[in-house]
């Protein structure tokens, strides 16, 4: 079995680095009853036996001695670092995997990229050496960060480059969380477009977030709620939003909820890799199978079910309707619409007492309506996980390579150029040493290379498809 | 004569243990419908090709797990210890830690030459319990990365190893919608490099195994372990022992027996012009059918329908083409059973299709990236589906 080490980058990162972790126990303490340190625990906690001065040596079997995790936690300034440390999961941390500094990069991308780049290279690259010598089979990175902010969008990207040099064989799979249309960052998208450059070149695999879906379906879940509409009611602990029965209390701040349906998003996504099942998927089949062009790896991620009814009988419709809810806009995790744009590959990741008839029926269900590329048009991979997640009898993430993505960037190009047509704020970043006006205009033919390969994409799918003729043998 | 099994992939791996579950209840089937001394002679049969003994007589199968990442084995031997009635040799596994991700190259040209030696040390380790080697069967998927790169990549080793020994490999062939979305790949890469190096490829399609348990069996919820117990009873029933000759009472030594191989006569193939015409379409040309009769009656049964030219090429003799085995004692409690092994037309129609939708993709030259990664590049990619191309013309023209 692998081990994945998670770099949480920036307030952003860090806040939902946080509530991953304390879910990550919560679902090991929930299918590891026996408290023993197995395969599936290593792939993201050490087990170290605090008695001993330095930590000591890891544990590799037996009991669980005391967890912790596989992570780095940078921050350019110290509060959600220090409150962590202060918090209910000050243990699972080893204080030494940090990286912090007073001043923050004031929301600056320059600033985190290039001025605590140069800083702390030295130093990030010894703490990730130090998380990859305590892994027996390093697999992959798990970057989270945000991309409108100065730590989380310079330094999480600059970081990518690290990585690829020091680790080339190890996957860097990137969760960004994009800024929303009324983000109240200014300079958000000079920060994120800067970014994008990076992870357009660095990243084996991005998912990108948005705030906006994300409180959208806290919005919806908290009207259900209320309403009493559903009459009994909803397991707490199914709620994909929330931290009931996890393993530290703590108290429950506004991000949370949001924070928490990321926080699910990676469990699930690593949850074959990890745990048993009549069909496994390995992080780096996620790769092989959806990234059909190395530039092509932005992937729309959606989650279902979103919470599930006390009532614990569950008849096959339910079931489907979890598959028809993945492809709904209003599961996705960004501001998308799958449904109606072309489709280069899907991953359908099921976890819990599903079998493949009914993965298959599911798929023959949906496919008419759904619409792929010529050169792709089965372009399924699916897998089955025998583990559920926390609260549910079974549950869904769908992985797409889908053209839905383009409004996002198209959106964002444009808020840029708003900006950047006045020049307006630009001084910040030009006064940073090693940057130009040609980092802006490189980032930018970037992204524009980008929404160009997608828009090709998009021209074919009116088209007819016709078979490319097949070689003629003779005997 | 004893079968030496490779267990390659998660698949290879799931399947091989339902096999020898399924060969192992069989053989100590109480309810054999035949005499004492009958089904003793059967279970020693059984006993010698499949499994090897113990010192405390709990039988070991003569297998070779092989996967790149633990949890699958892992599974694999607690299930077969606890069952109590038989189990796998601990020590005839290799694994690794990180898969092959669903790559065929991977599997291919990283895995094989990297665990060349430990792996064909655990076969030669194998192969040494037995008393004499009829042949390997091999066990894998093409859809994966392991069980097809892996699988084609040992299975040359065994050709070059163990030449005189025959290999026949069991492969699965994938739904057509998607396990895996590079599996076409994966399958076109795998069947050409099968063909240069096995001696007889049995296929099994997990489409019309689904179809089995849907309108055959009638299952609701259908799970891959339903799949796999069917796969599994297939190959029980042809697999296990049957008597040597006509009119013959004890086994025959060599399960593998007859020549899976059919060379057309170097003379006299058809022109191309004379395809044919005059034939009626109602069954796939054969070049053999092997028909497996188990039970009650089977001497008296009437195999004549299969022995009709109309079912074979016309270059072939119905006698040289059509064989059949027989055994008194009953398979699996079932008082009479019938196992059919083909080798005909009926593979075109999904090959075909597989072949195309590689080709398309290949055109676009989509996720090539990832194998020219590990050394597959689009030259190997063109070979395979020269070779295939050819295959499906050659069944074509029967």
């Amino acid at each position: 079995m692998t081990q994945s080490v998670v770099v949480q980058v920036g307030q952003c990162g860090n806040q939902i680095g946080c509530c991953f972790w304390d879910l990550a126990l919560r679902e090991h303490a929930a299918v590891n009853q026996k408290a023993v340190y197995d395969e599936a625990i290593s792939s993201f906690f050490r087990n170290v036996d605090t008695r001993v001065a330095d930590g000591g040596g890891d544990i590799s079997r037996g009991k669980i001695c005391s967890l912790k995790a596989r992570a780095v936690l940078i921050d350019m300034e110290e509060g959600v670092v220090n409150e962590i440390l202060q918090g209910p999961l000050r243990d699972v941390f080893d204080s030494k995997q940090l990286i912090t500094d007073i001043s923050g990069s004031g929301n600056n991308w320059a600033v985190g990229h290039k001025v605590f780049g140069s800083l702390y290279q030295e130093e990030i690259l010894e703490k990730l050496r130090k998380s990859a010598e305590h892994c027996d089979c390093l697999q992959c990175f798990f970057i989270i960060h945000s991309m409108g902010g100065g730590t989380g969008s310079g330094l999480g990207t600059f970081l990518l480059k690290v990585l690829e040099d020091e680790f080339p064989e190890v996957y860097r799979f990137v969760t960004s969380v994009y800024p929303s249309g009324e983000d109240d960052v200014i300079t958000s998208p000079y920060n994120s477009i800067l970014a994008m450059k990076e992870l357009n070149e660095h990243a084996d695999c991005v998912l990108p977030i948005d705030n906006q879906s994300l409180f959208d379906i806290i919005s919806k879940l908290n009207l259900m709620v209320n309403s009493g509409k559903l009459g009994t009611a909803i397991k707490p602990k199914s709620l994909v939003t929330s931290s009931a029965g996890a393993f530290k209390k703590r108290q429950e701040k506004p991000f949370d909820a949001m924070n928490n349906i990321v926080a699910n998003l990676l469990l699930n996504l690593t949850s074959s890799a990890r745990f048993e099942g009549s069909l496994n998927m390995d992080l780096n089949e996620i790769s092989m199978n959806l990234v059909p062009f190395p530039q092509l790896h932005y992937l729309v991620s959606s989650l279902t079910p979103l919470y599930t009814l006390a009532d614990v009988n569950i008849p096959p419709r339910r079931l489907d309707q979890m598959f028809s809810d993945a492809f709904s806009k209003d599961h996705q995790l960004i501001q998308a619409d799958p449904k109606h744009s072309l489709y280069l590959a899907c991953a359908l990741m099921v976890r819990g007492n599903v079998q493949i008839s009914d993965l298959r029926r599911n798929i023959e269900r949906l496919k008419p309506s759904l619409q792929f590329v010529s050169w792709n048009q089965e372009g399924w991979k699916t897998s089955l996980c025998s583990v559920p997640p926390v609260g549910h009898s079974h549950s869904l993430l769908a992985l797409a390579n889908n053209t839905c993505v383009k409004p996002t960037f198209i959106e964002l190009k444009a808020r840029f150029m708003r900006l950047y047509k006045k020049k307006a704020h630009l001084h910040h970043y030009l006064q940073i040493e090693g940057m130009e006006e040609s980092c802006f205009t490189e980032a930018m033919a970037s992204l524009s290379t980008l929404i160009e390969e997608y828009n090709q994409l998009d021209a074919t799918k009116c088209m007819p498809t016709e078979d490319v003729p097949r070689l003629s043998v003779a005997i | 004569m004893s079968i030496v099994t490779v267990q390659l992939g998660q698949c290879g791996n799931q399947i091989g243990f339902e096999v020898f579950d399924a060969l192992f209840s069989d053989s100590h089937c109480p309810q054999g419908l035949c005499s004492k001394r009958e089904n003793e002679a059967y279970q020693a049969s059984c006993k010698e090709r499949f499994f090897s003994e113990e010192e405390n007589g709990v039988p070991i199968a003569r297998a070779v797990l092989v996967d790149m990442e633990p949890k699958v084995i892992n599974q694999t031997l607690s299930k077969a210890a606890h069952s109590g009635r038989w189990k796998y040799d601990q020590h005839s596994c290799f694994c690794q830690k990180q898969g092959s991700g669903n790559n065929w190259a991977y599997g291919y040209s990283v895995h094989g030459p990297r665990h060349k030696e430990s792996i064909m040390d655990l076969i030669q380790k194998e192969v040494e319990k037995c008393d004499s080697l009829s042949g390997f069967f091999i066990i894998m998927s093409m859809a994966g990365g392991t069980g097809s790169g892996l699988g084609a990549f040992v299975t040359q080793n065994l050709q070059d190893q163990y030449s005189n020994s025959l290999k026949m490999n069991q492969i699965i062939w994938p739904y057509g919608t998607g396990e895996v979305i590079v599996q076409n790949y994966n399958s076109i890469l795998t069947l050409s490099h099968l063909y240069r190096s096995s001696d007889a490829l049995l296929v099994h399609e997990n489409d019309a195994i689904h179809k089995i348990c849907a309108k055959l069996m009638n299952i609701k919820q259908i799970s891959f372990r339903d799949i796999n117990q069917v796969l599994a009873h297939q190959l029980g029933s042809v697999f296990q022992p049957t008597y040597s000759g006509e009119g013959s009472w004890h086994y025959r030594r060599n399960p593998l027996g007859i020549d899976w191989q059919v060379r057309p006569p170097l003379s006299g193939l058809p022109t191309l012009s004379k395809m044919s015409t005059n034939k009626e379409f109602h069954f796939n040309t054969s070049i053999a059918n092997l028909v497996i009769l188990r039970g009650k009656d089977v001497h008296s049964a009437d195999v004549g329908a299969f022995k009709d030219p109309a079912l074979y090429t016309s270059w072939l003799e119905p006698v040289h083409a059509f064989s059949v085995w027989k055994t008194q004692r009953a398979f699996s409690k079932y008082e009479k059973s019938a196992a059919l092994v083909s080798n005909s037309q009926f593979l075109v129609k999904p090959l075909d299709v597989t072949v195309g939708k590689a080709w398309n993709m290949f055109a676009s030259k989509a996720y090539i990236h990832q194998y020219t990664k590990f050394g597959i590049e689009e030259e190997d990619f063109l070979d395979s589906f020269t070779l295939l191309e050819q295959v499906i013309a050659s069944y074509c023209n029967l």
